[in-house]
């Protein structure tokens, strides 16, 4: 219960990782990040629904009967959902085109109804939002990760597509690290998305392991 | 808590959902259509010279009478670029099942002479790395098909390793085959109804 903020958040980047330690919405994890950006605007569309949705489920915590809480939820999910497919078609257009169904998708990312359910419904609205901000961040810091892996493993690029998100001036981020190079292609197709996963959490385990750090897990209500 | 509040308290935030999706909705819907029609004659644009047409391809569209011709199951639409007012370039839109994983669509461009003016692919499931060649960003391959028509080449209008003009993809003659054959029924499709085509109704579209 106990959780400040700076706990919170190393809770949500580290400890209790939504991708690496919950191992939750992997499906839009594994699918979408064949590249940076792609990454990245999964990840700030995430972490917009988890916060709001934390916040409004919090602010109208005294209010929801117990039997009707999950009704209640998946209406508020899916309204902030909703609004962020059309934002991202009206805004992002090229982005909204890439990431294709994974916007709608996100409706069904487990990590948004646990939040709610385990930490929302419970607290008040700012350590409600400090979580969902918490929480959005360490999952989107893994789909940037693995994003920037496969991409640059698959293509030997880094920021392709980053007008889509940044506007036409961004074009030029774009960063061939490995020209010519055909690519490793399994990094992009999807086993090299699970193998990327794997690595990384191997990769915590590892660091764990060497500094001989406790797993400090908590019970995340 | 009464069950009375209960629901109260659901249908409120019933209410506070269609506000906020009523209000986006209003916000985005101008750009959007907006964004899906700047979308679509650019993909037009990819299989029409620049100077070939003055209209608005992208609103001057109609459903193809016989979709099964061009592969379609469902409606398919075509439509018409068309300068000083006279027909110019039909841009069909064609279904090939023959794909080697899914279907491939595609987009062709074909002017009043049965000259193809441009074929572009719209959606396909083919191997990256192999089958996906068929992308203008990964390979120049489906521009091999640009100024062709049904008489150029005259008997051979399969892939090479059928006897005919057109080389395959490196490790995807399942792919080039579809298209190629895709591309051929359009042009035969093309050349038998261009002026049915181009006298078809214009859908209206509620947006601009």
């Amino acid at each position: 219960m106990n959780n400040g903020t700076g706990q919170g958040f190393t809770q949500g980047l580290w400890h209790a990782n939504p991708a690496l330690v919950q191992l939750l919405g992997l499906c839009p994890l594994l699918a979408v990040t064949t590249s940076l950006i792609n990454g990245i605007g999964l990840g700030l569309a995430t972490l917009f629904v988890l916060c709001a949705t934390n916040v409004l489920v919090s602010a109208s915590r005294a209010w929801i009967h117990r039997d009707l809480r999950l009704p209640a939820y998946v209406l508020i999910i899916a309204a902030f959902v909703t609004t962020v497919d059309l934002a991202f078609r009206a805004w992002l257009f090229d982005l909204h085109e890439s990431l294709g169904l994974f916007i709608p998708l996100i409706v069904t990312n487990c990590i948004i109804l646990g939040r709610a359910e385990a930490f929302a419904s419970r607290q008040p609205v700012w350590p409600s939002l400090l979580d969902g901000v918490a929480q959005g961040l360490g999952f989107a810091a893994v789909l940037i990760s693995l994003g920037a892996i496969r991409e640059l493993l698959g293509r030997g690029s880094l920021f392709s597509g980053a007008d889509m998100l940044f506007g036409p001036a961004a074009a030029s981020l774009q960063i061939t690290l490995l020209p010519d190079q055909q690519g490793l292609l399994l990094a992009i197709l999807p086993p090299g998305a699970f193998i990327g996963l794997a690595v990384l959490i191997a990769l915590r385990n590892r660091y764990l392991q060497r500094t001989g750090a406790k797993e400090k897990t908590r019970q995340l209500t | 808590m009464s069950r009375g509040r209960a629901l109260l308290a659901l249908v409120a935030i019933a209410a506070i959902a269609a506000a906020l999706l009523a209000g986006m909705d209003q916000l985005t819907r101008a750009r959007i259509a907006e964004n899906e029609a700047r979308k679509l004659l650019a993909t037009l644009a990819t299989v029409l010279p620049p100077t070939s047409y003055d209209n608005k391809p992208h609103l001057d569209q109609a459903w193809v009478p016989d979709p099964s011709a061009l592969g379609g199951s469902d409606a398919l639409p075509v439509y018409r670029a068309r300068l000083d007012g006279k027909p110019a370039v039909l841009v069909l839109s064609v279904v090939s099942p023959d794909g080697y994983v899914d279907q491939i669509r595609l987009l062709i461009g074909v002017d009043t002479e049965g000259r193809i003016s441009g074929v572009r692919v719209v959606s396909h499931a083919e191997t990256p790395g192999l089958g996906d060649g068929i992308q203008t960003d990964v390979s120049d391959w489906i521009l091999g098909f640009d100024g062709r028509t049904l008489n150029d080449p005259a008997d051979s209008w399969v892939l090479r390793r059928d006897g005919g003009e057109f080389d395959q993809l490196t490790g995807a003659t399942i792919t080039s085959r579809a298209v190629v054959n895709a591309v051929r029924a359009a042009l035969v499709y093309a050349q038998a109804n261009s002026s049915t085509l181009f006298a078809l109704a214009p859908v209206t579209e509620a947006t601009e």
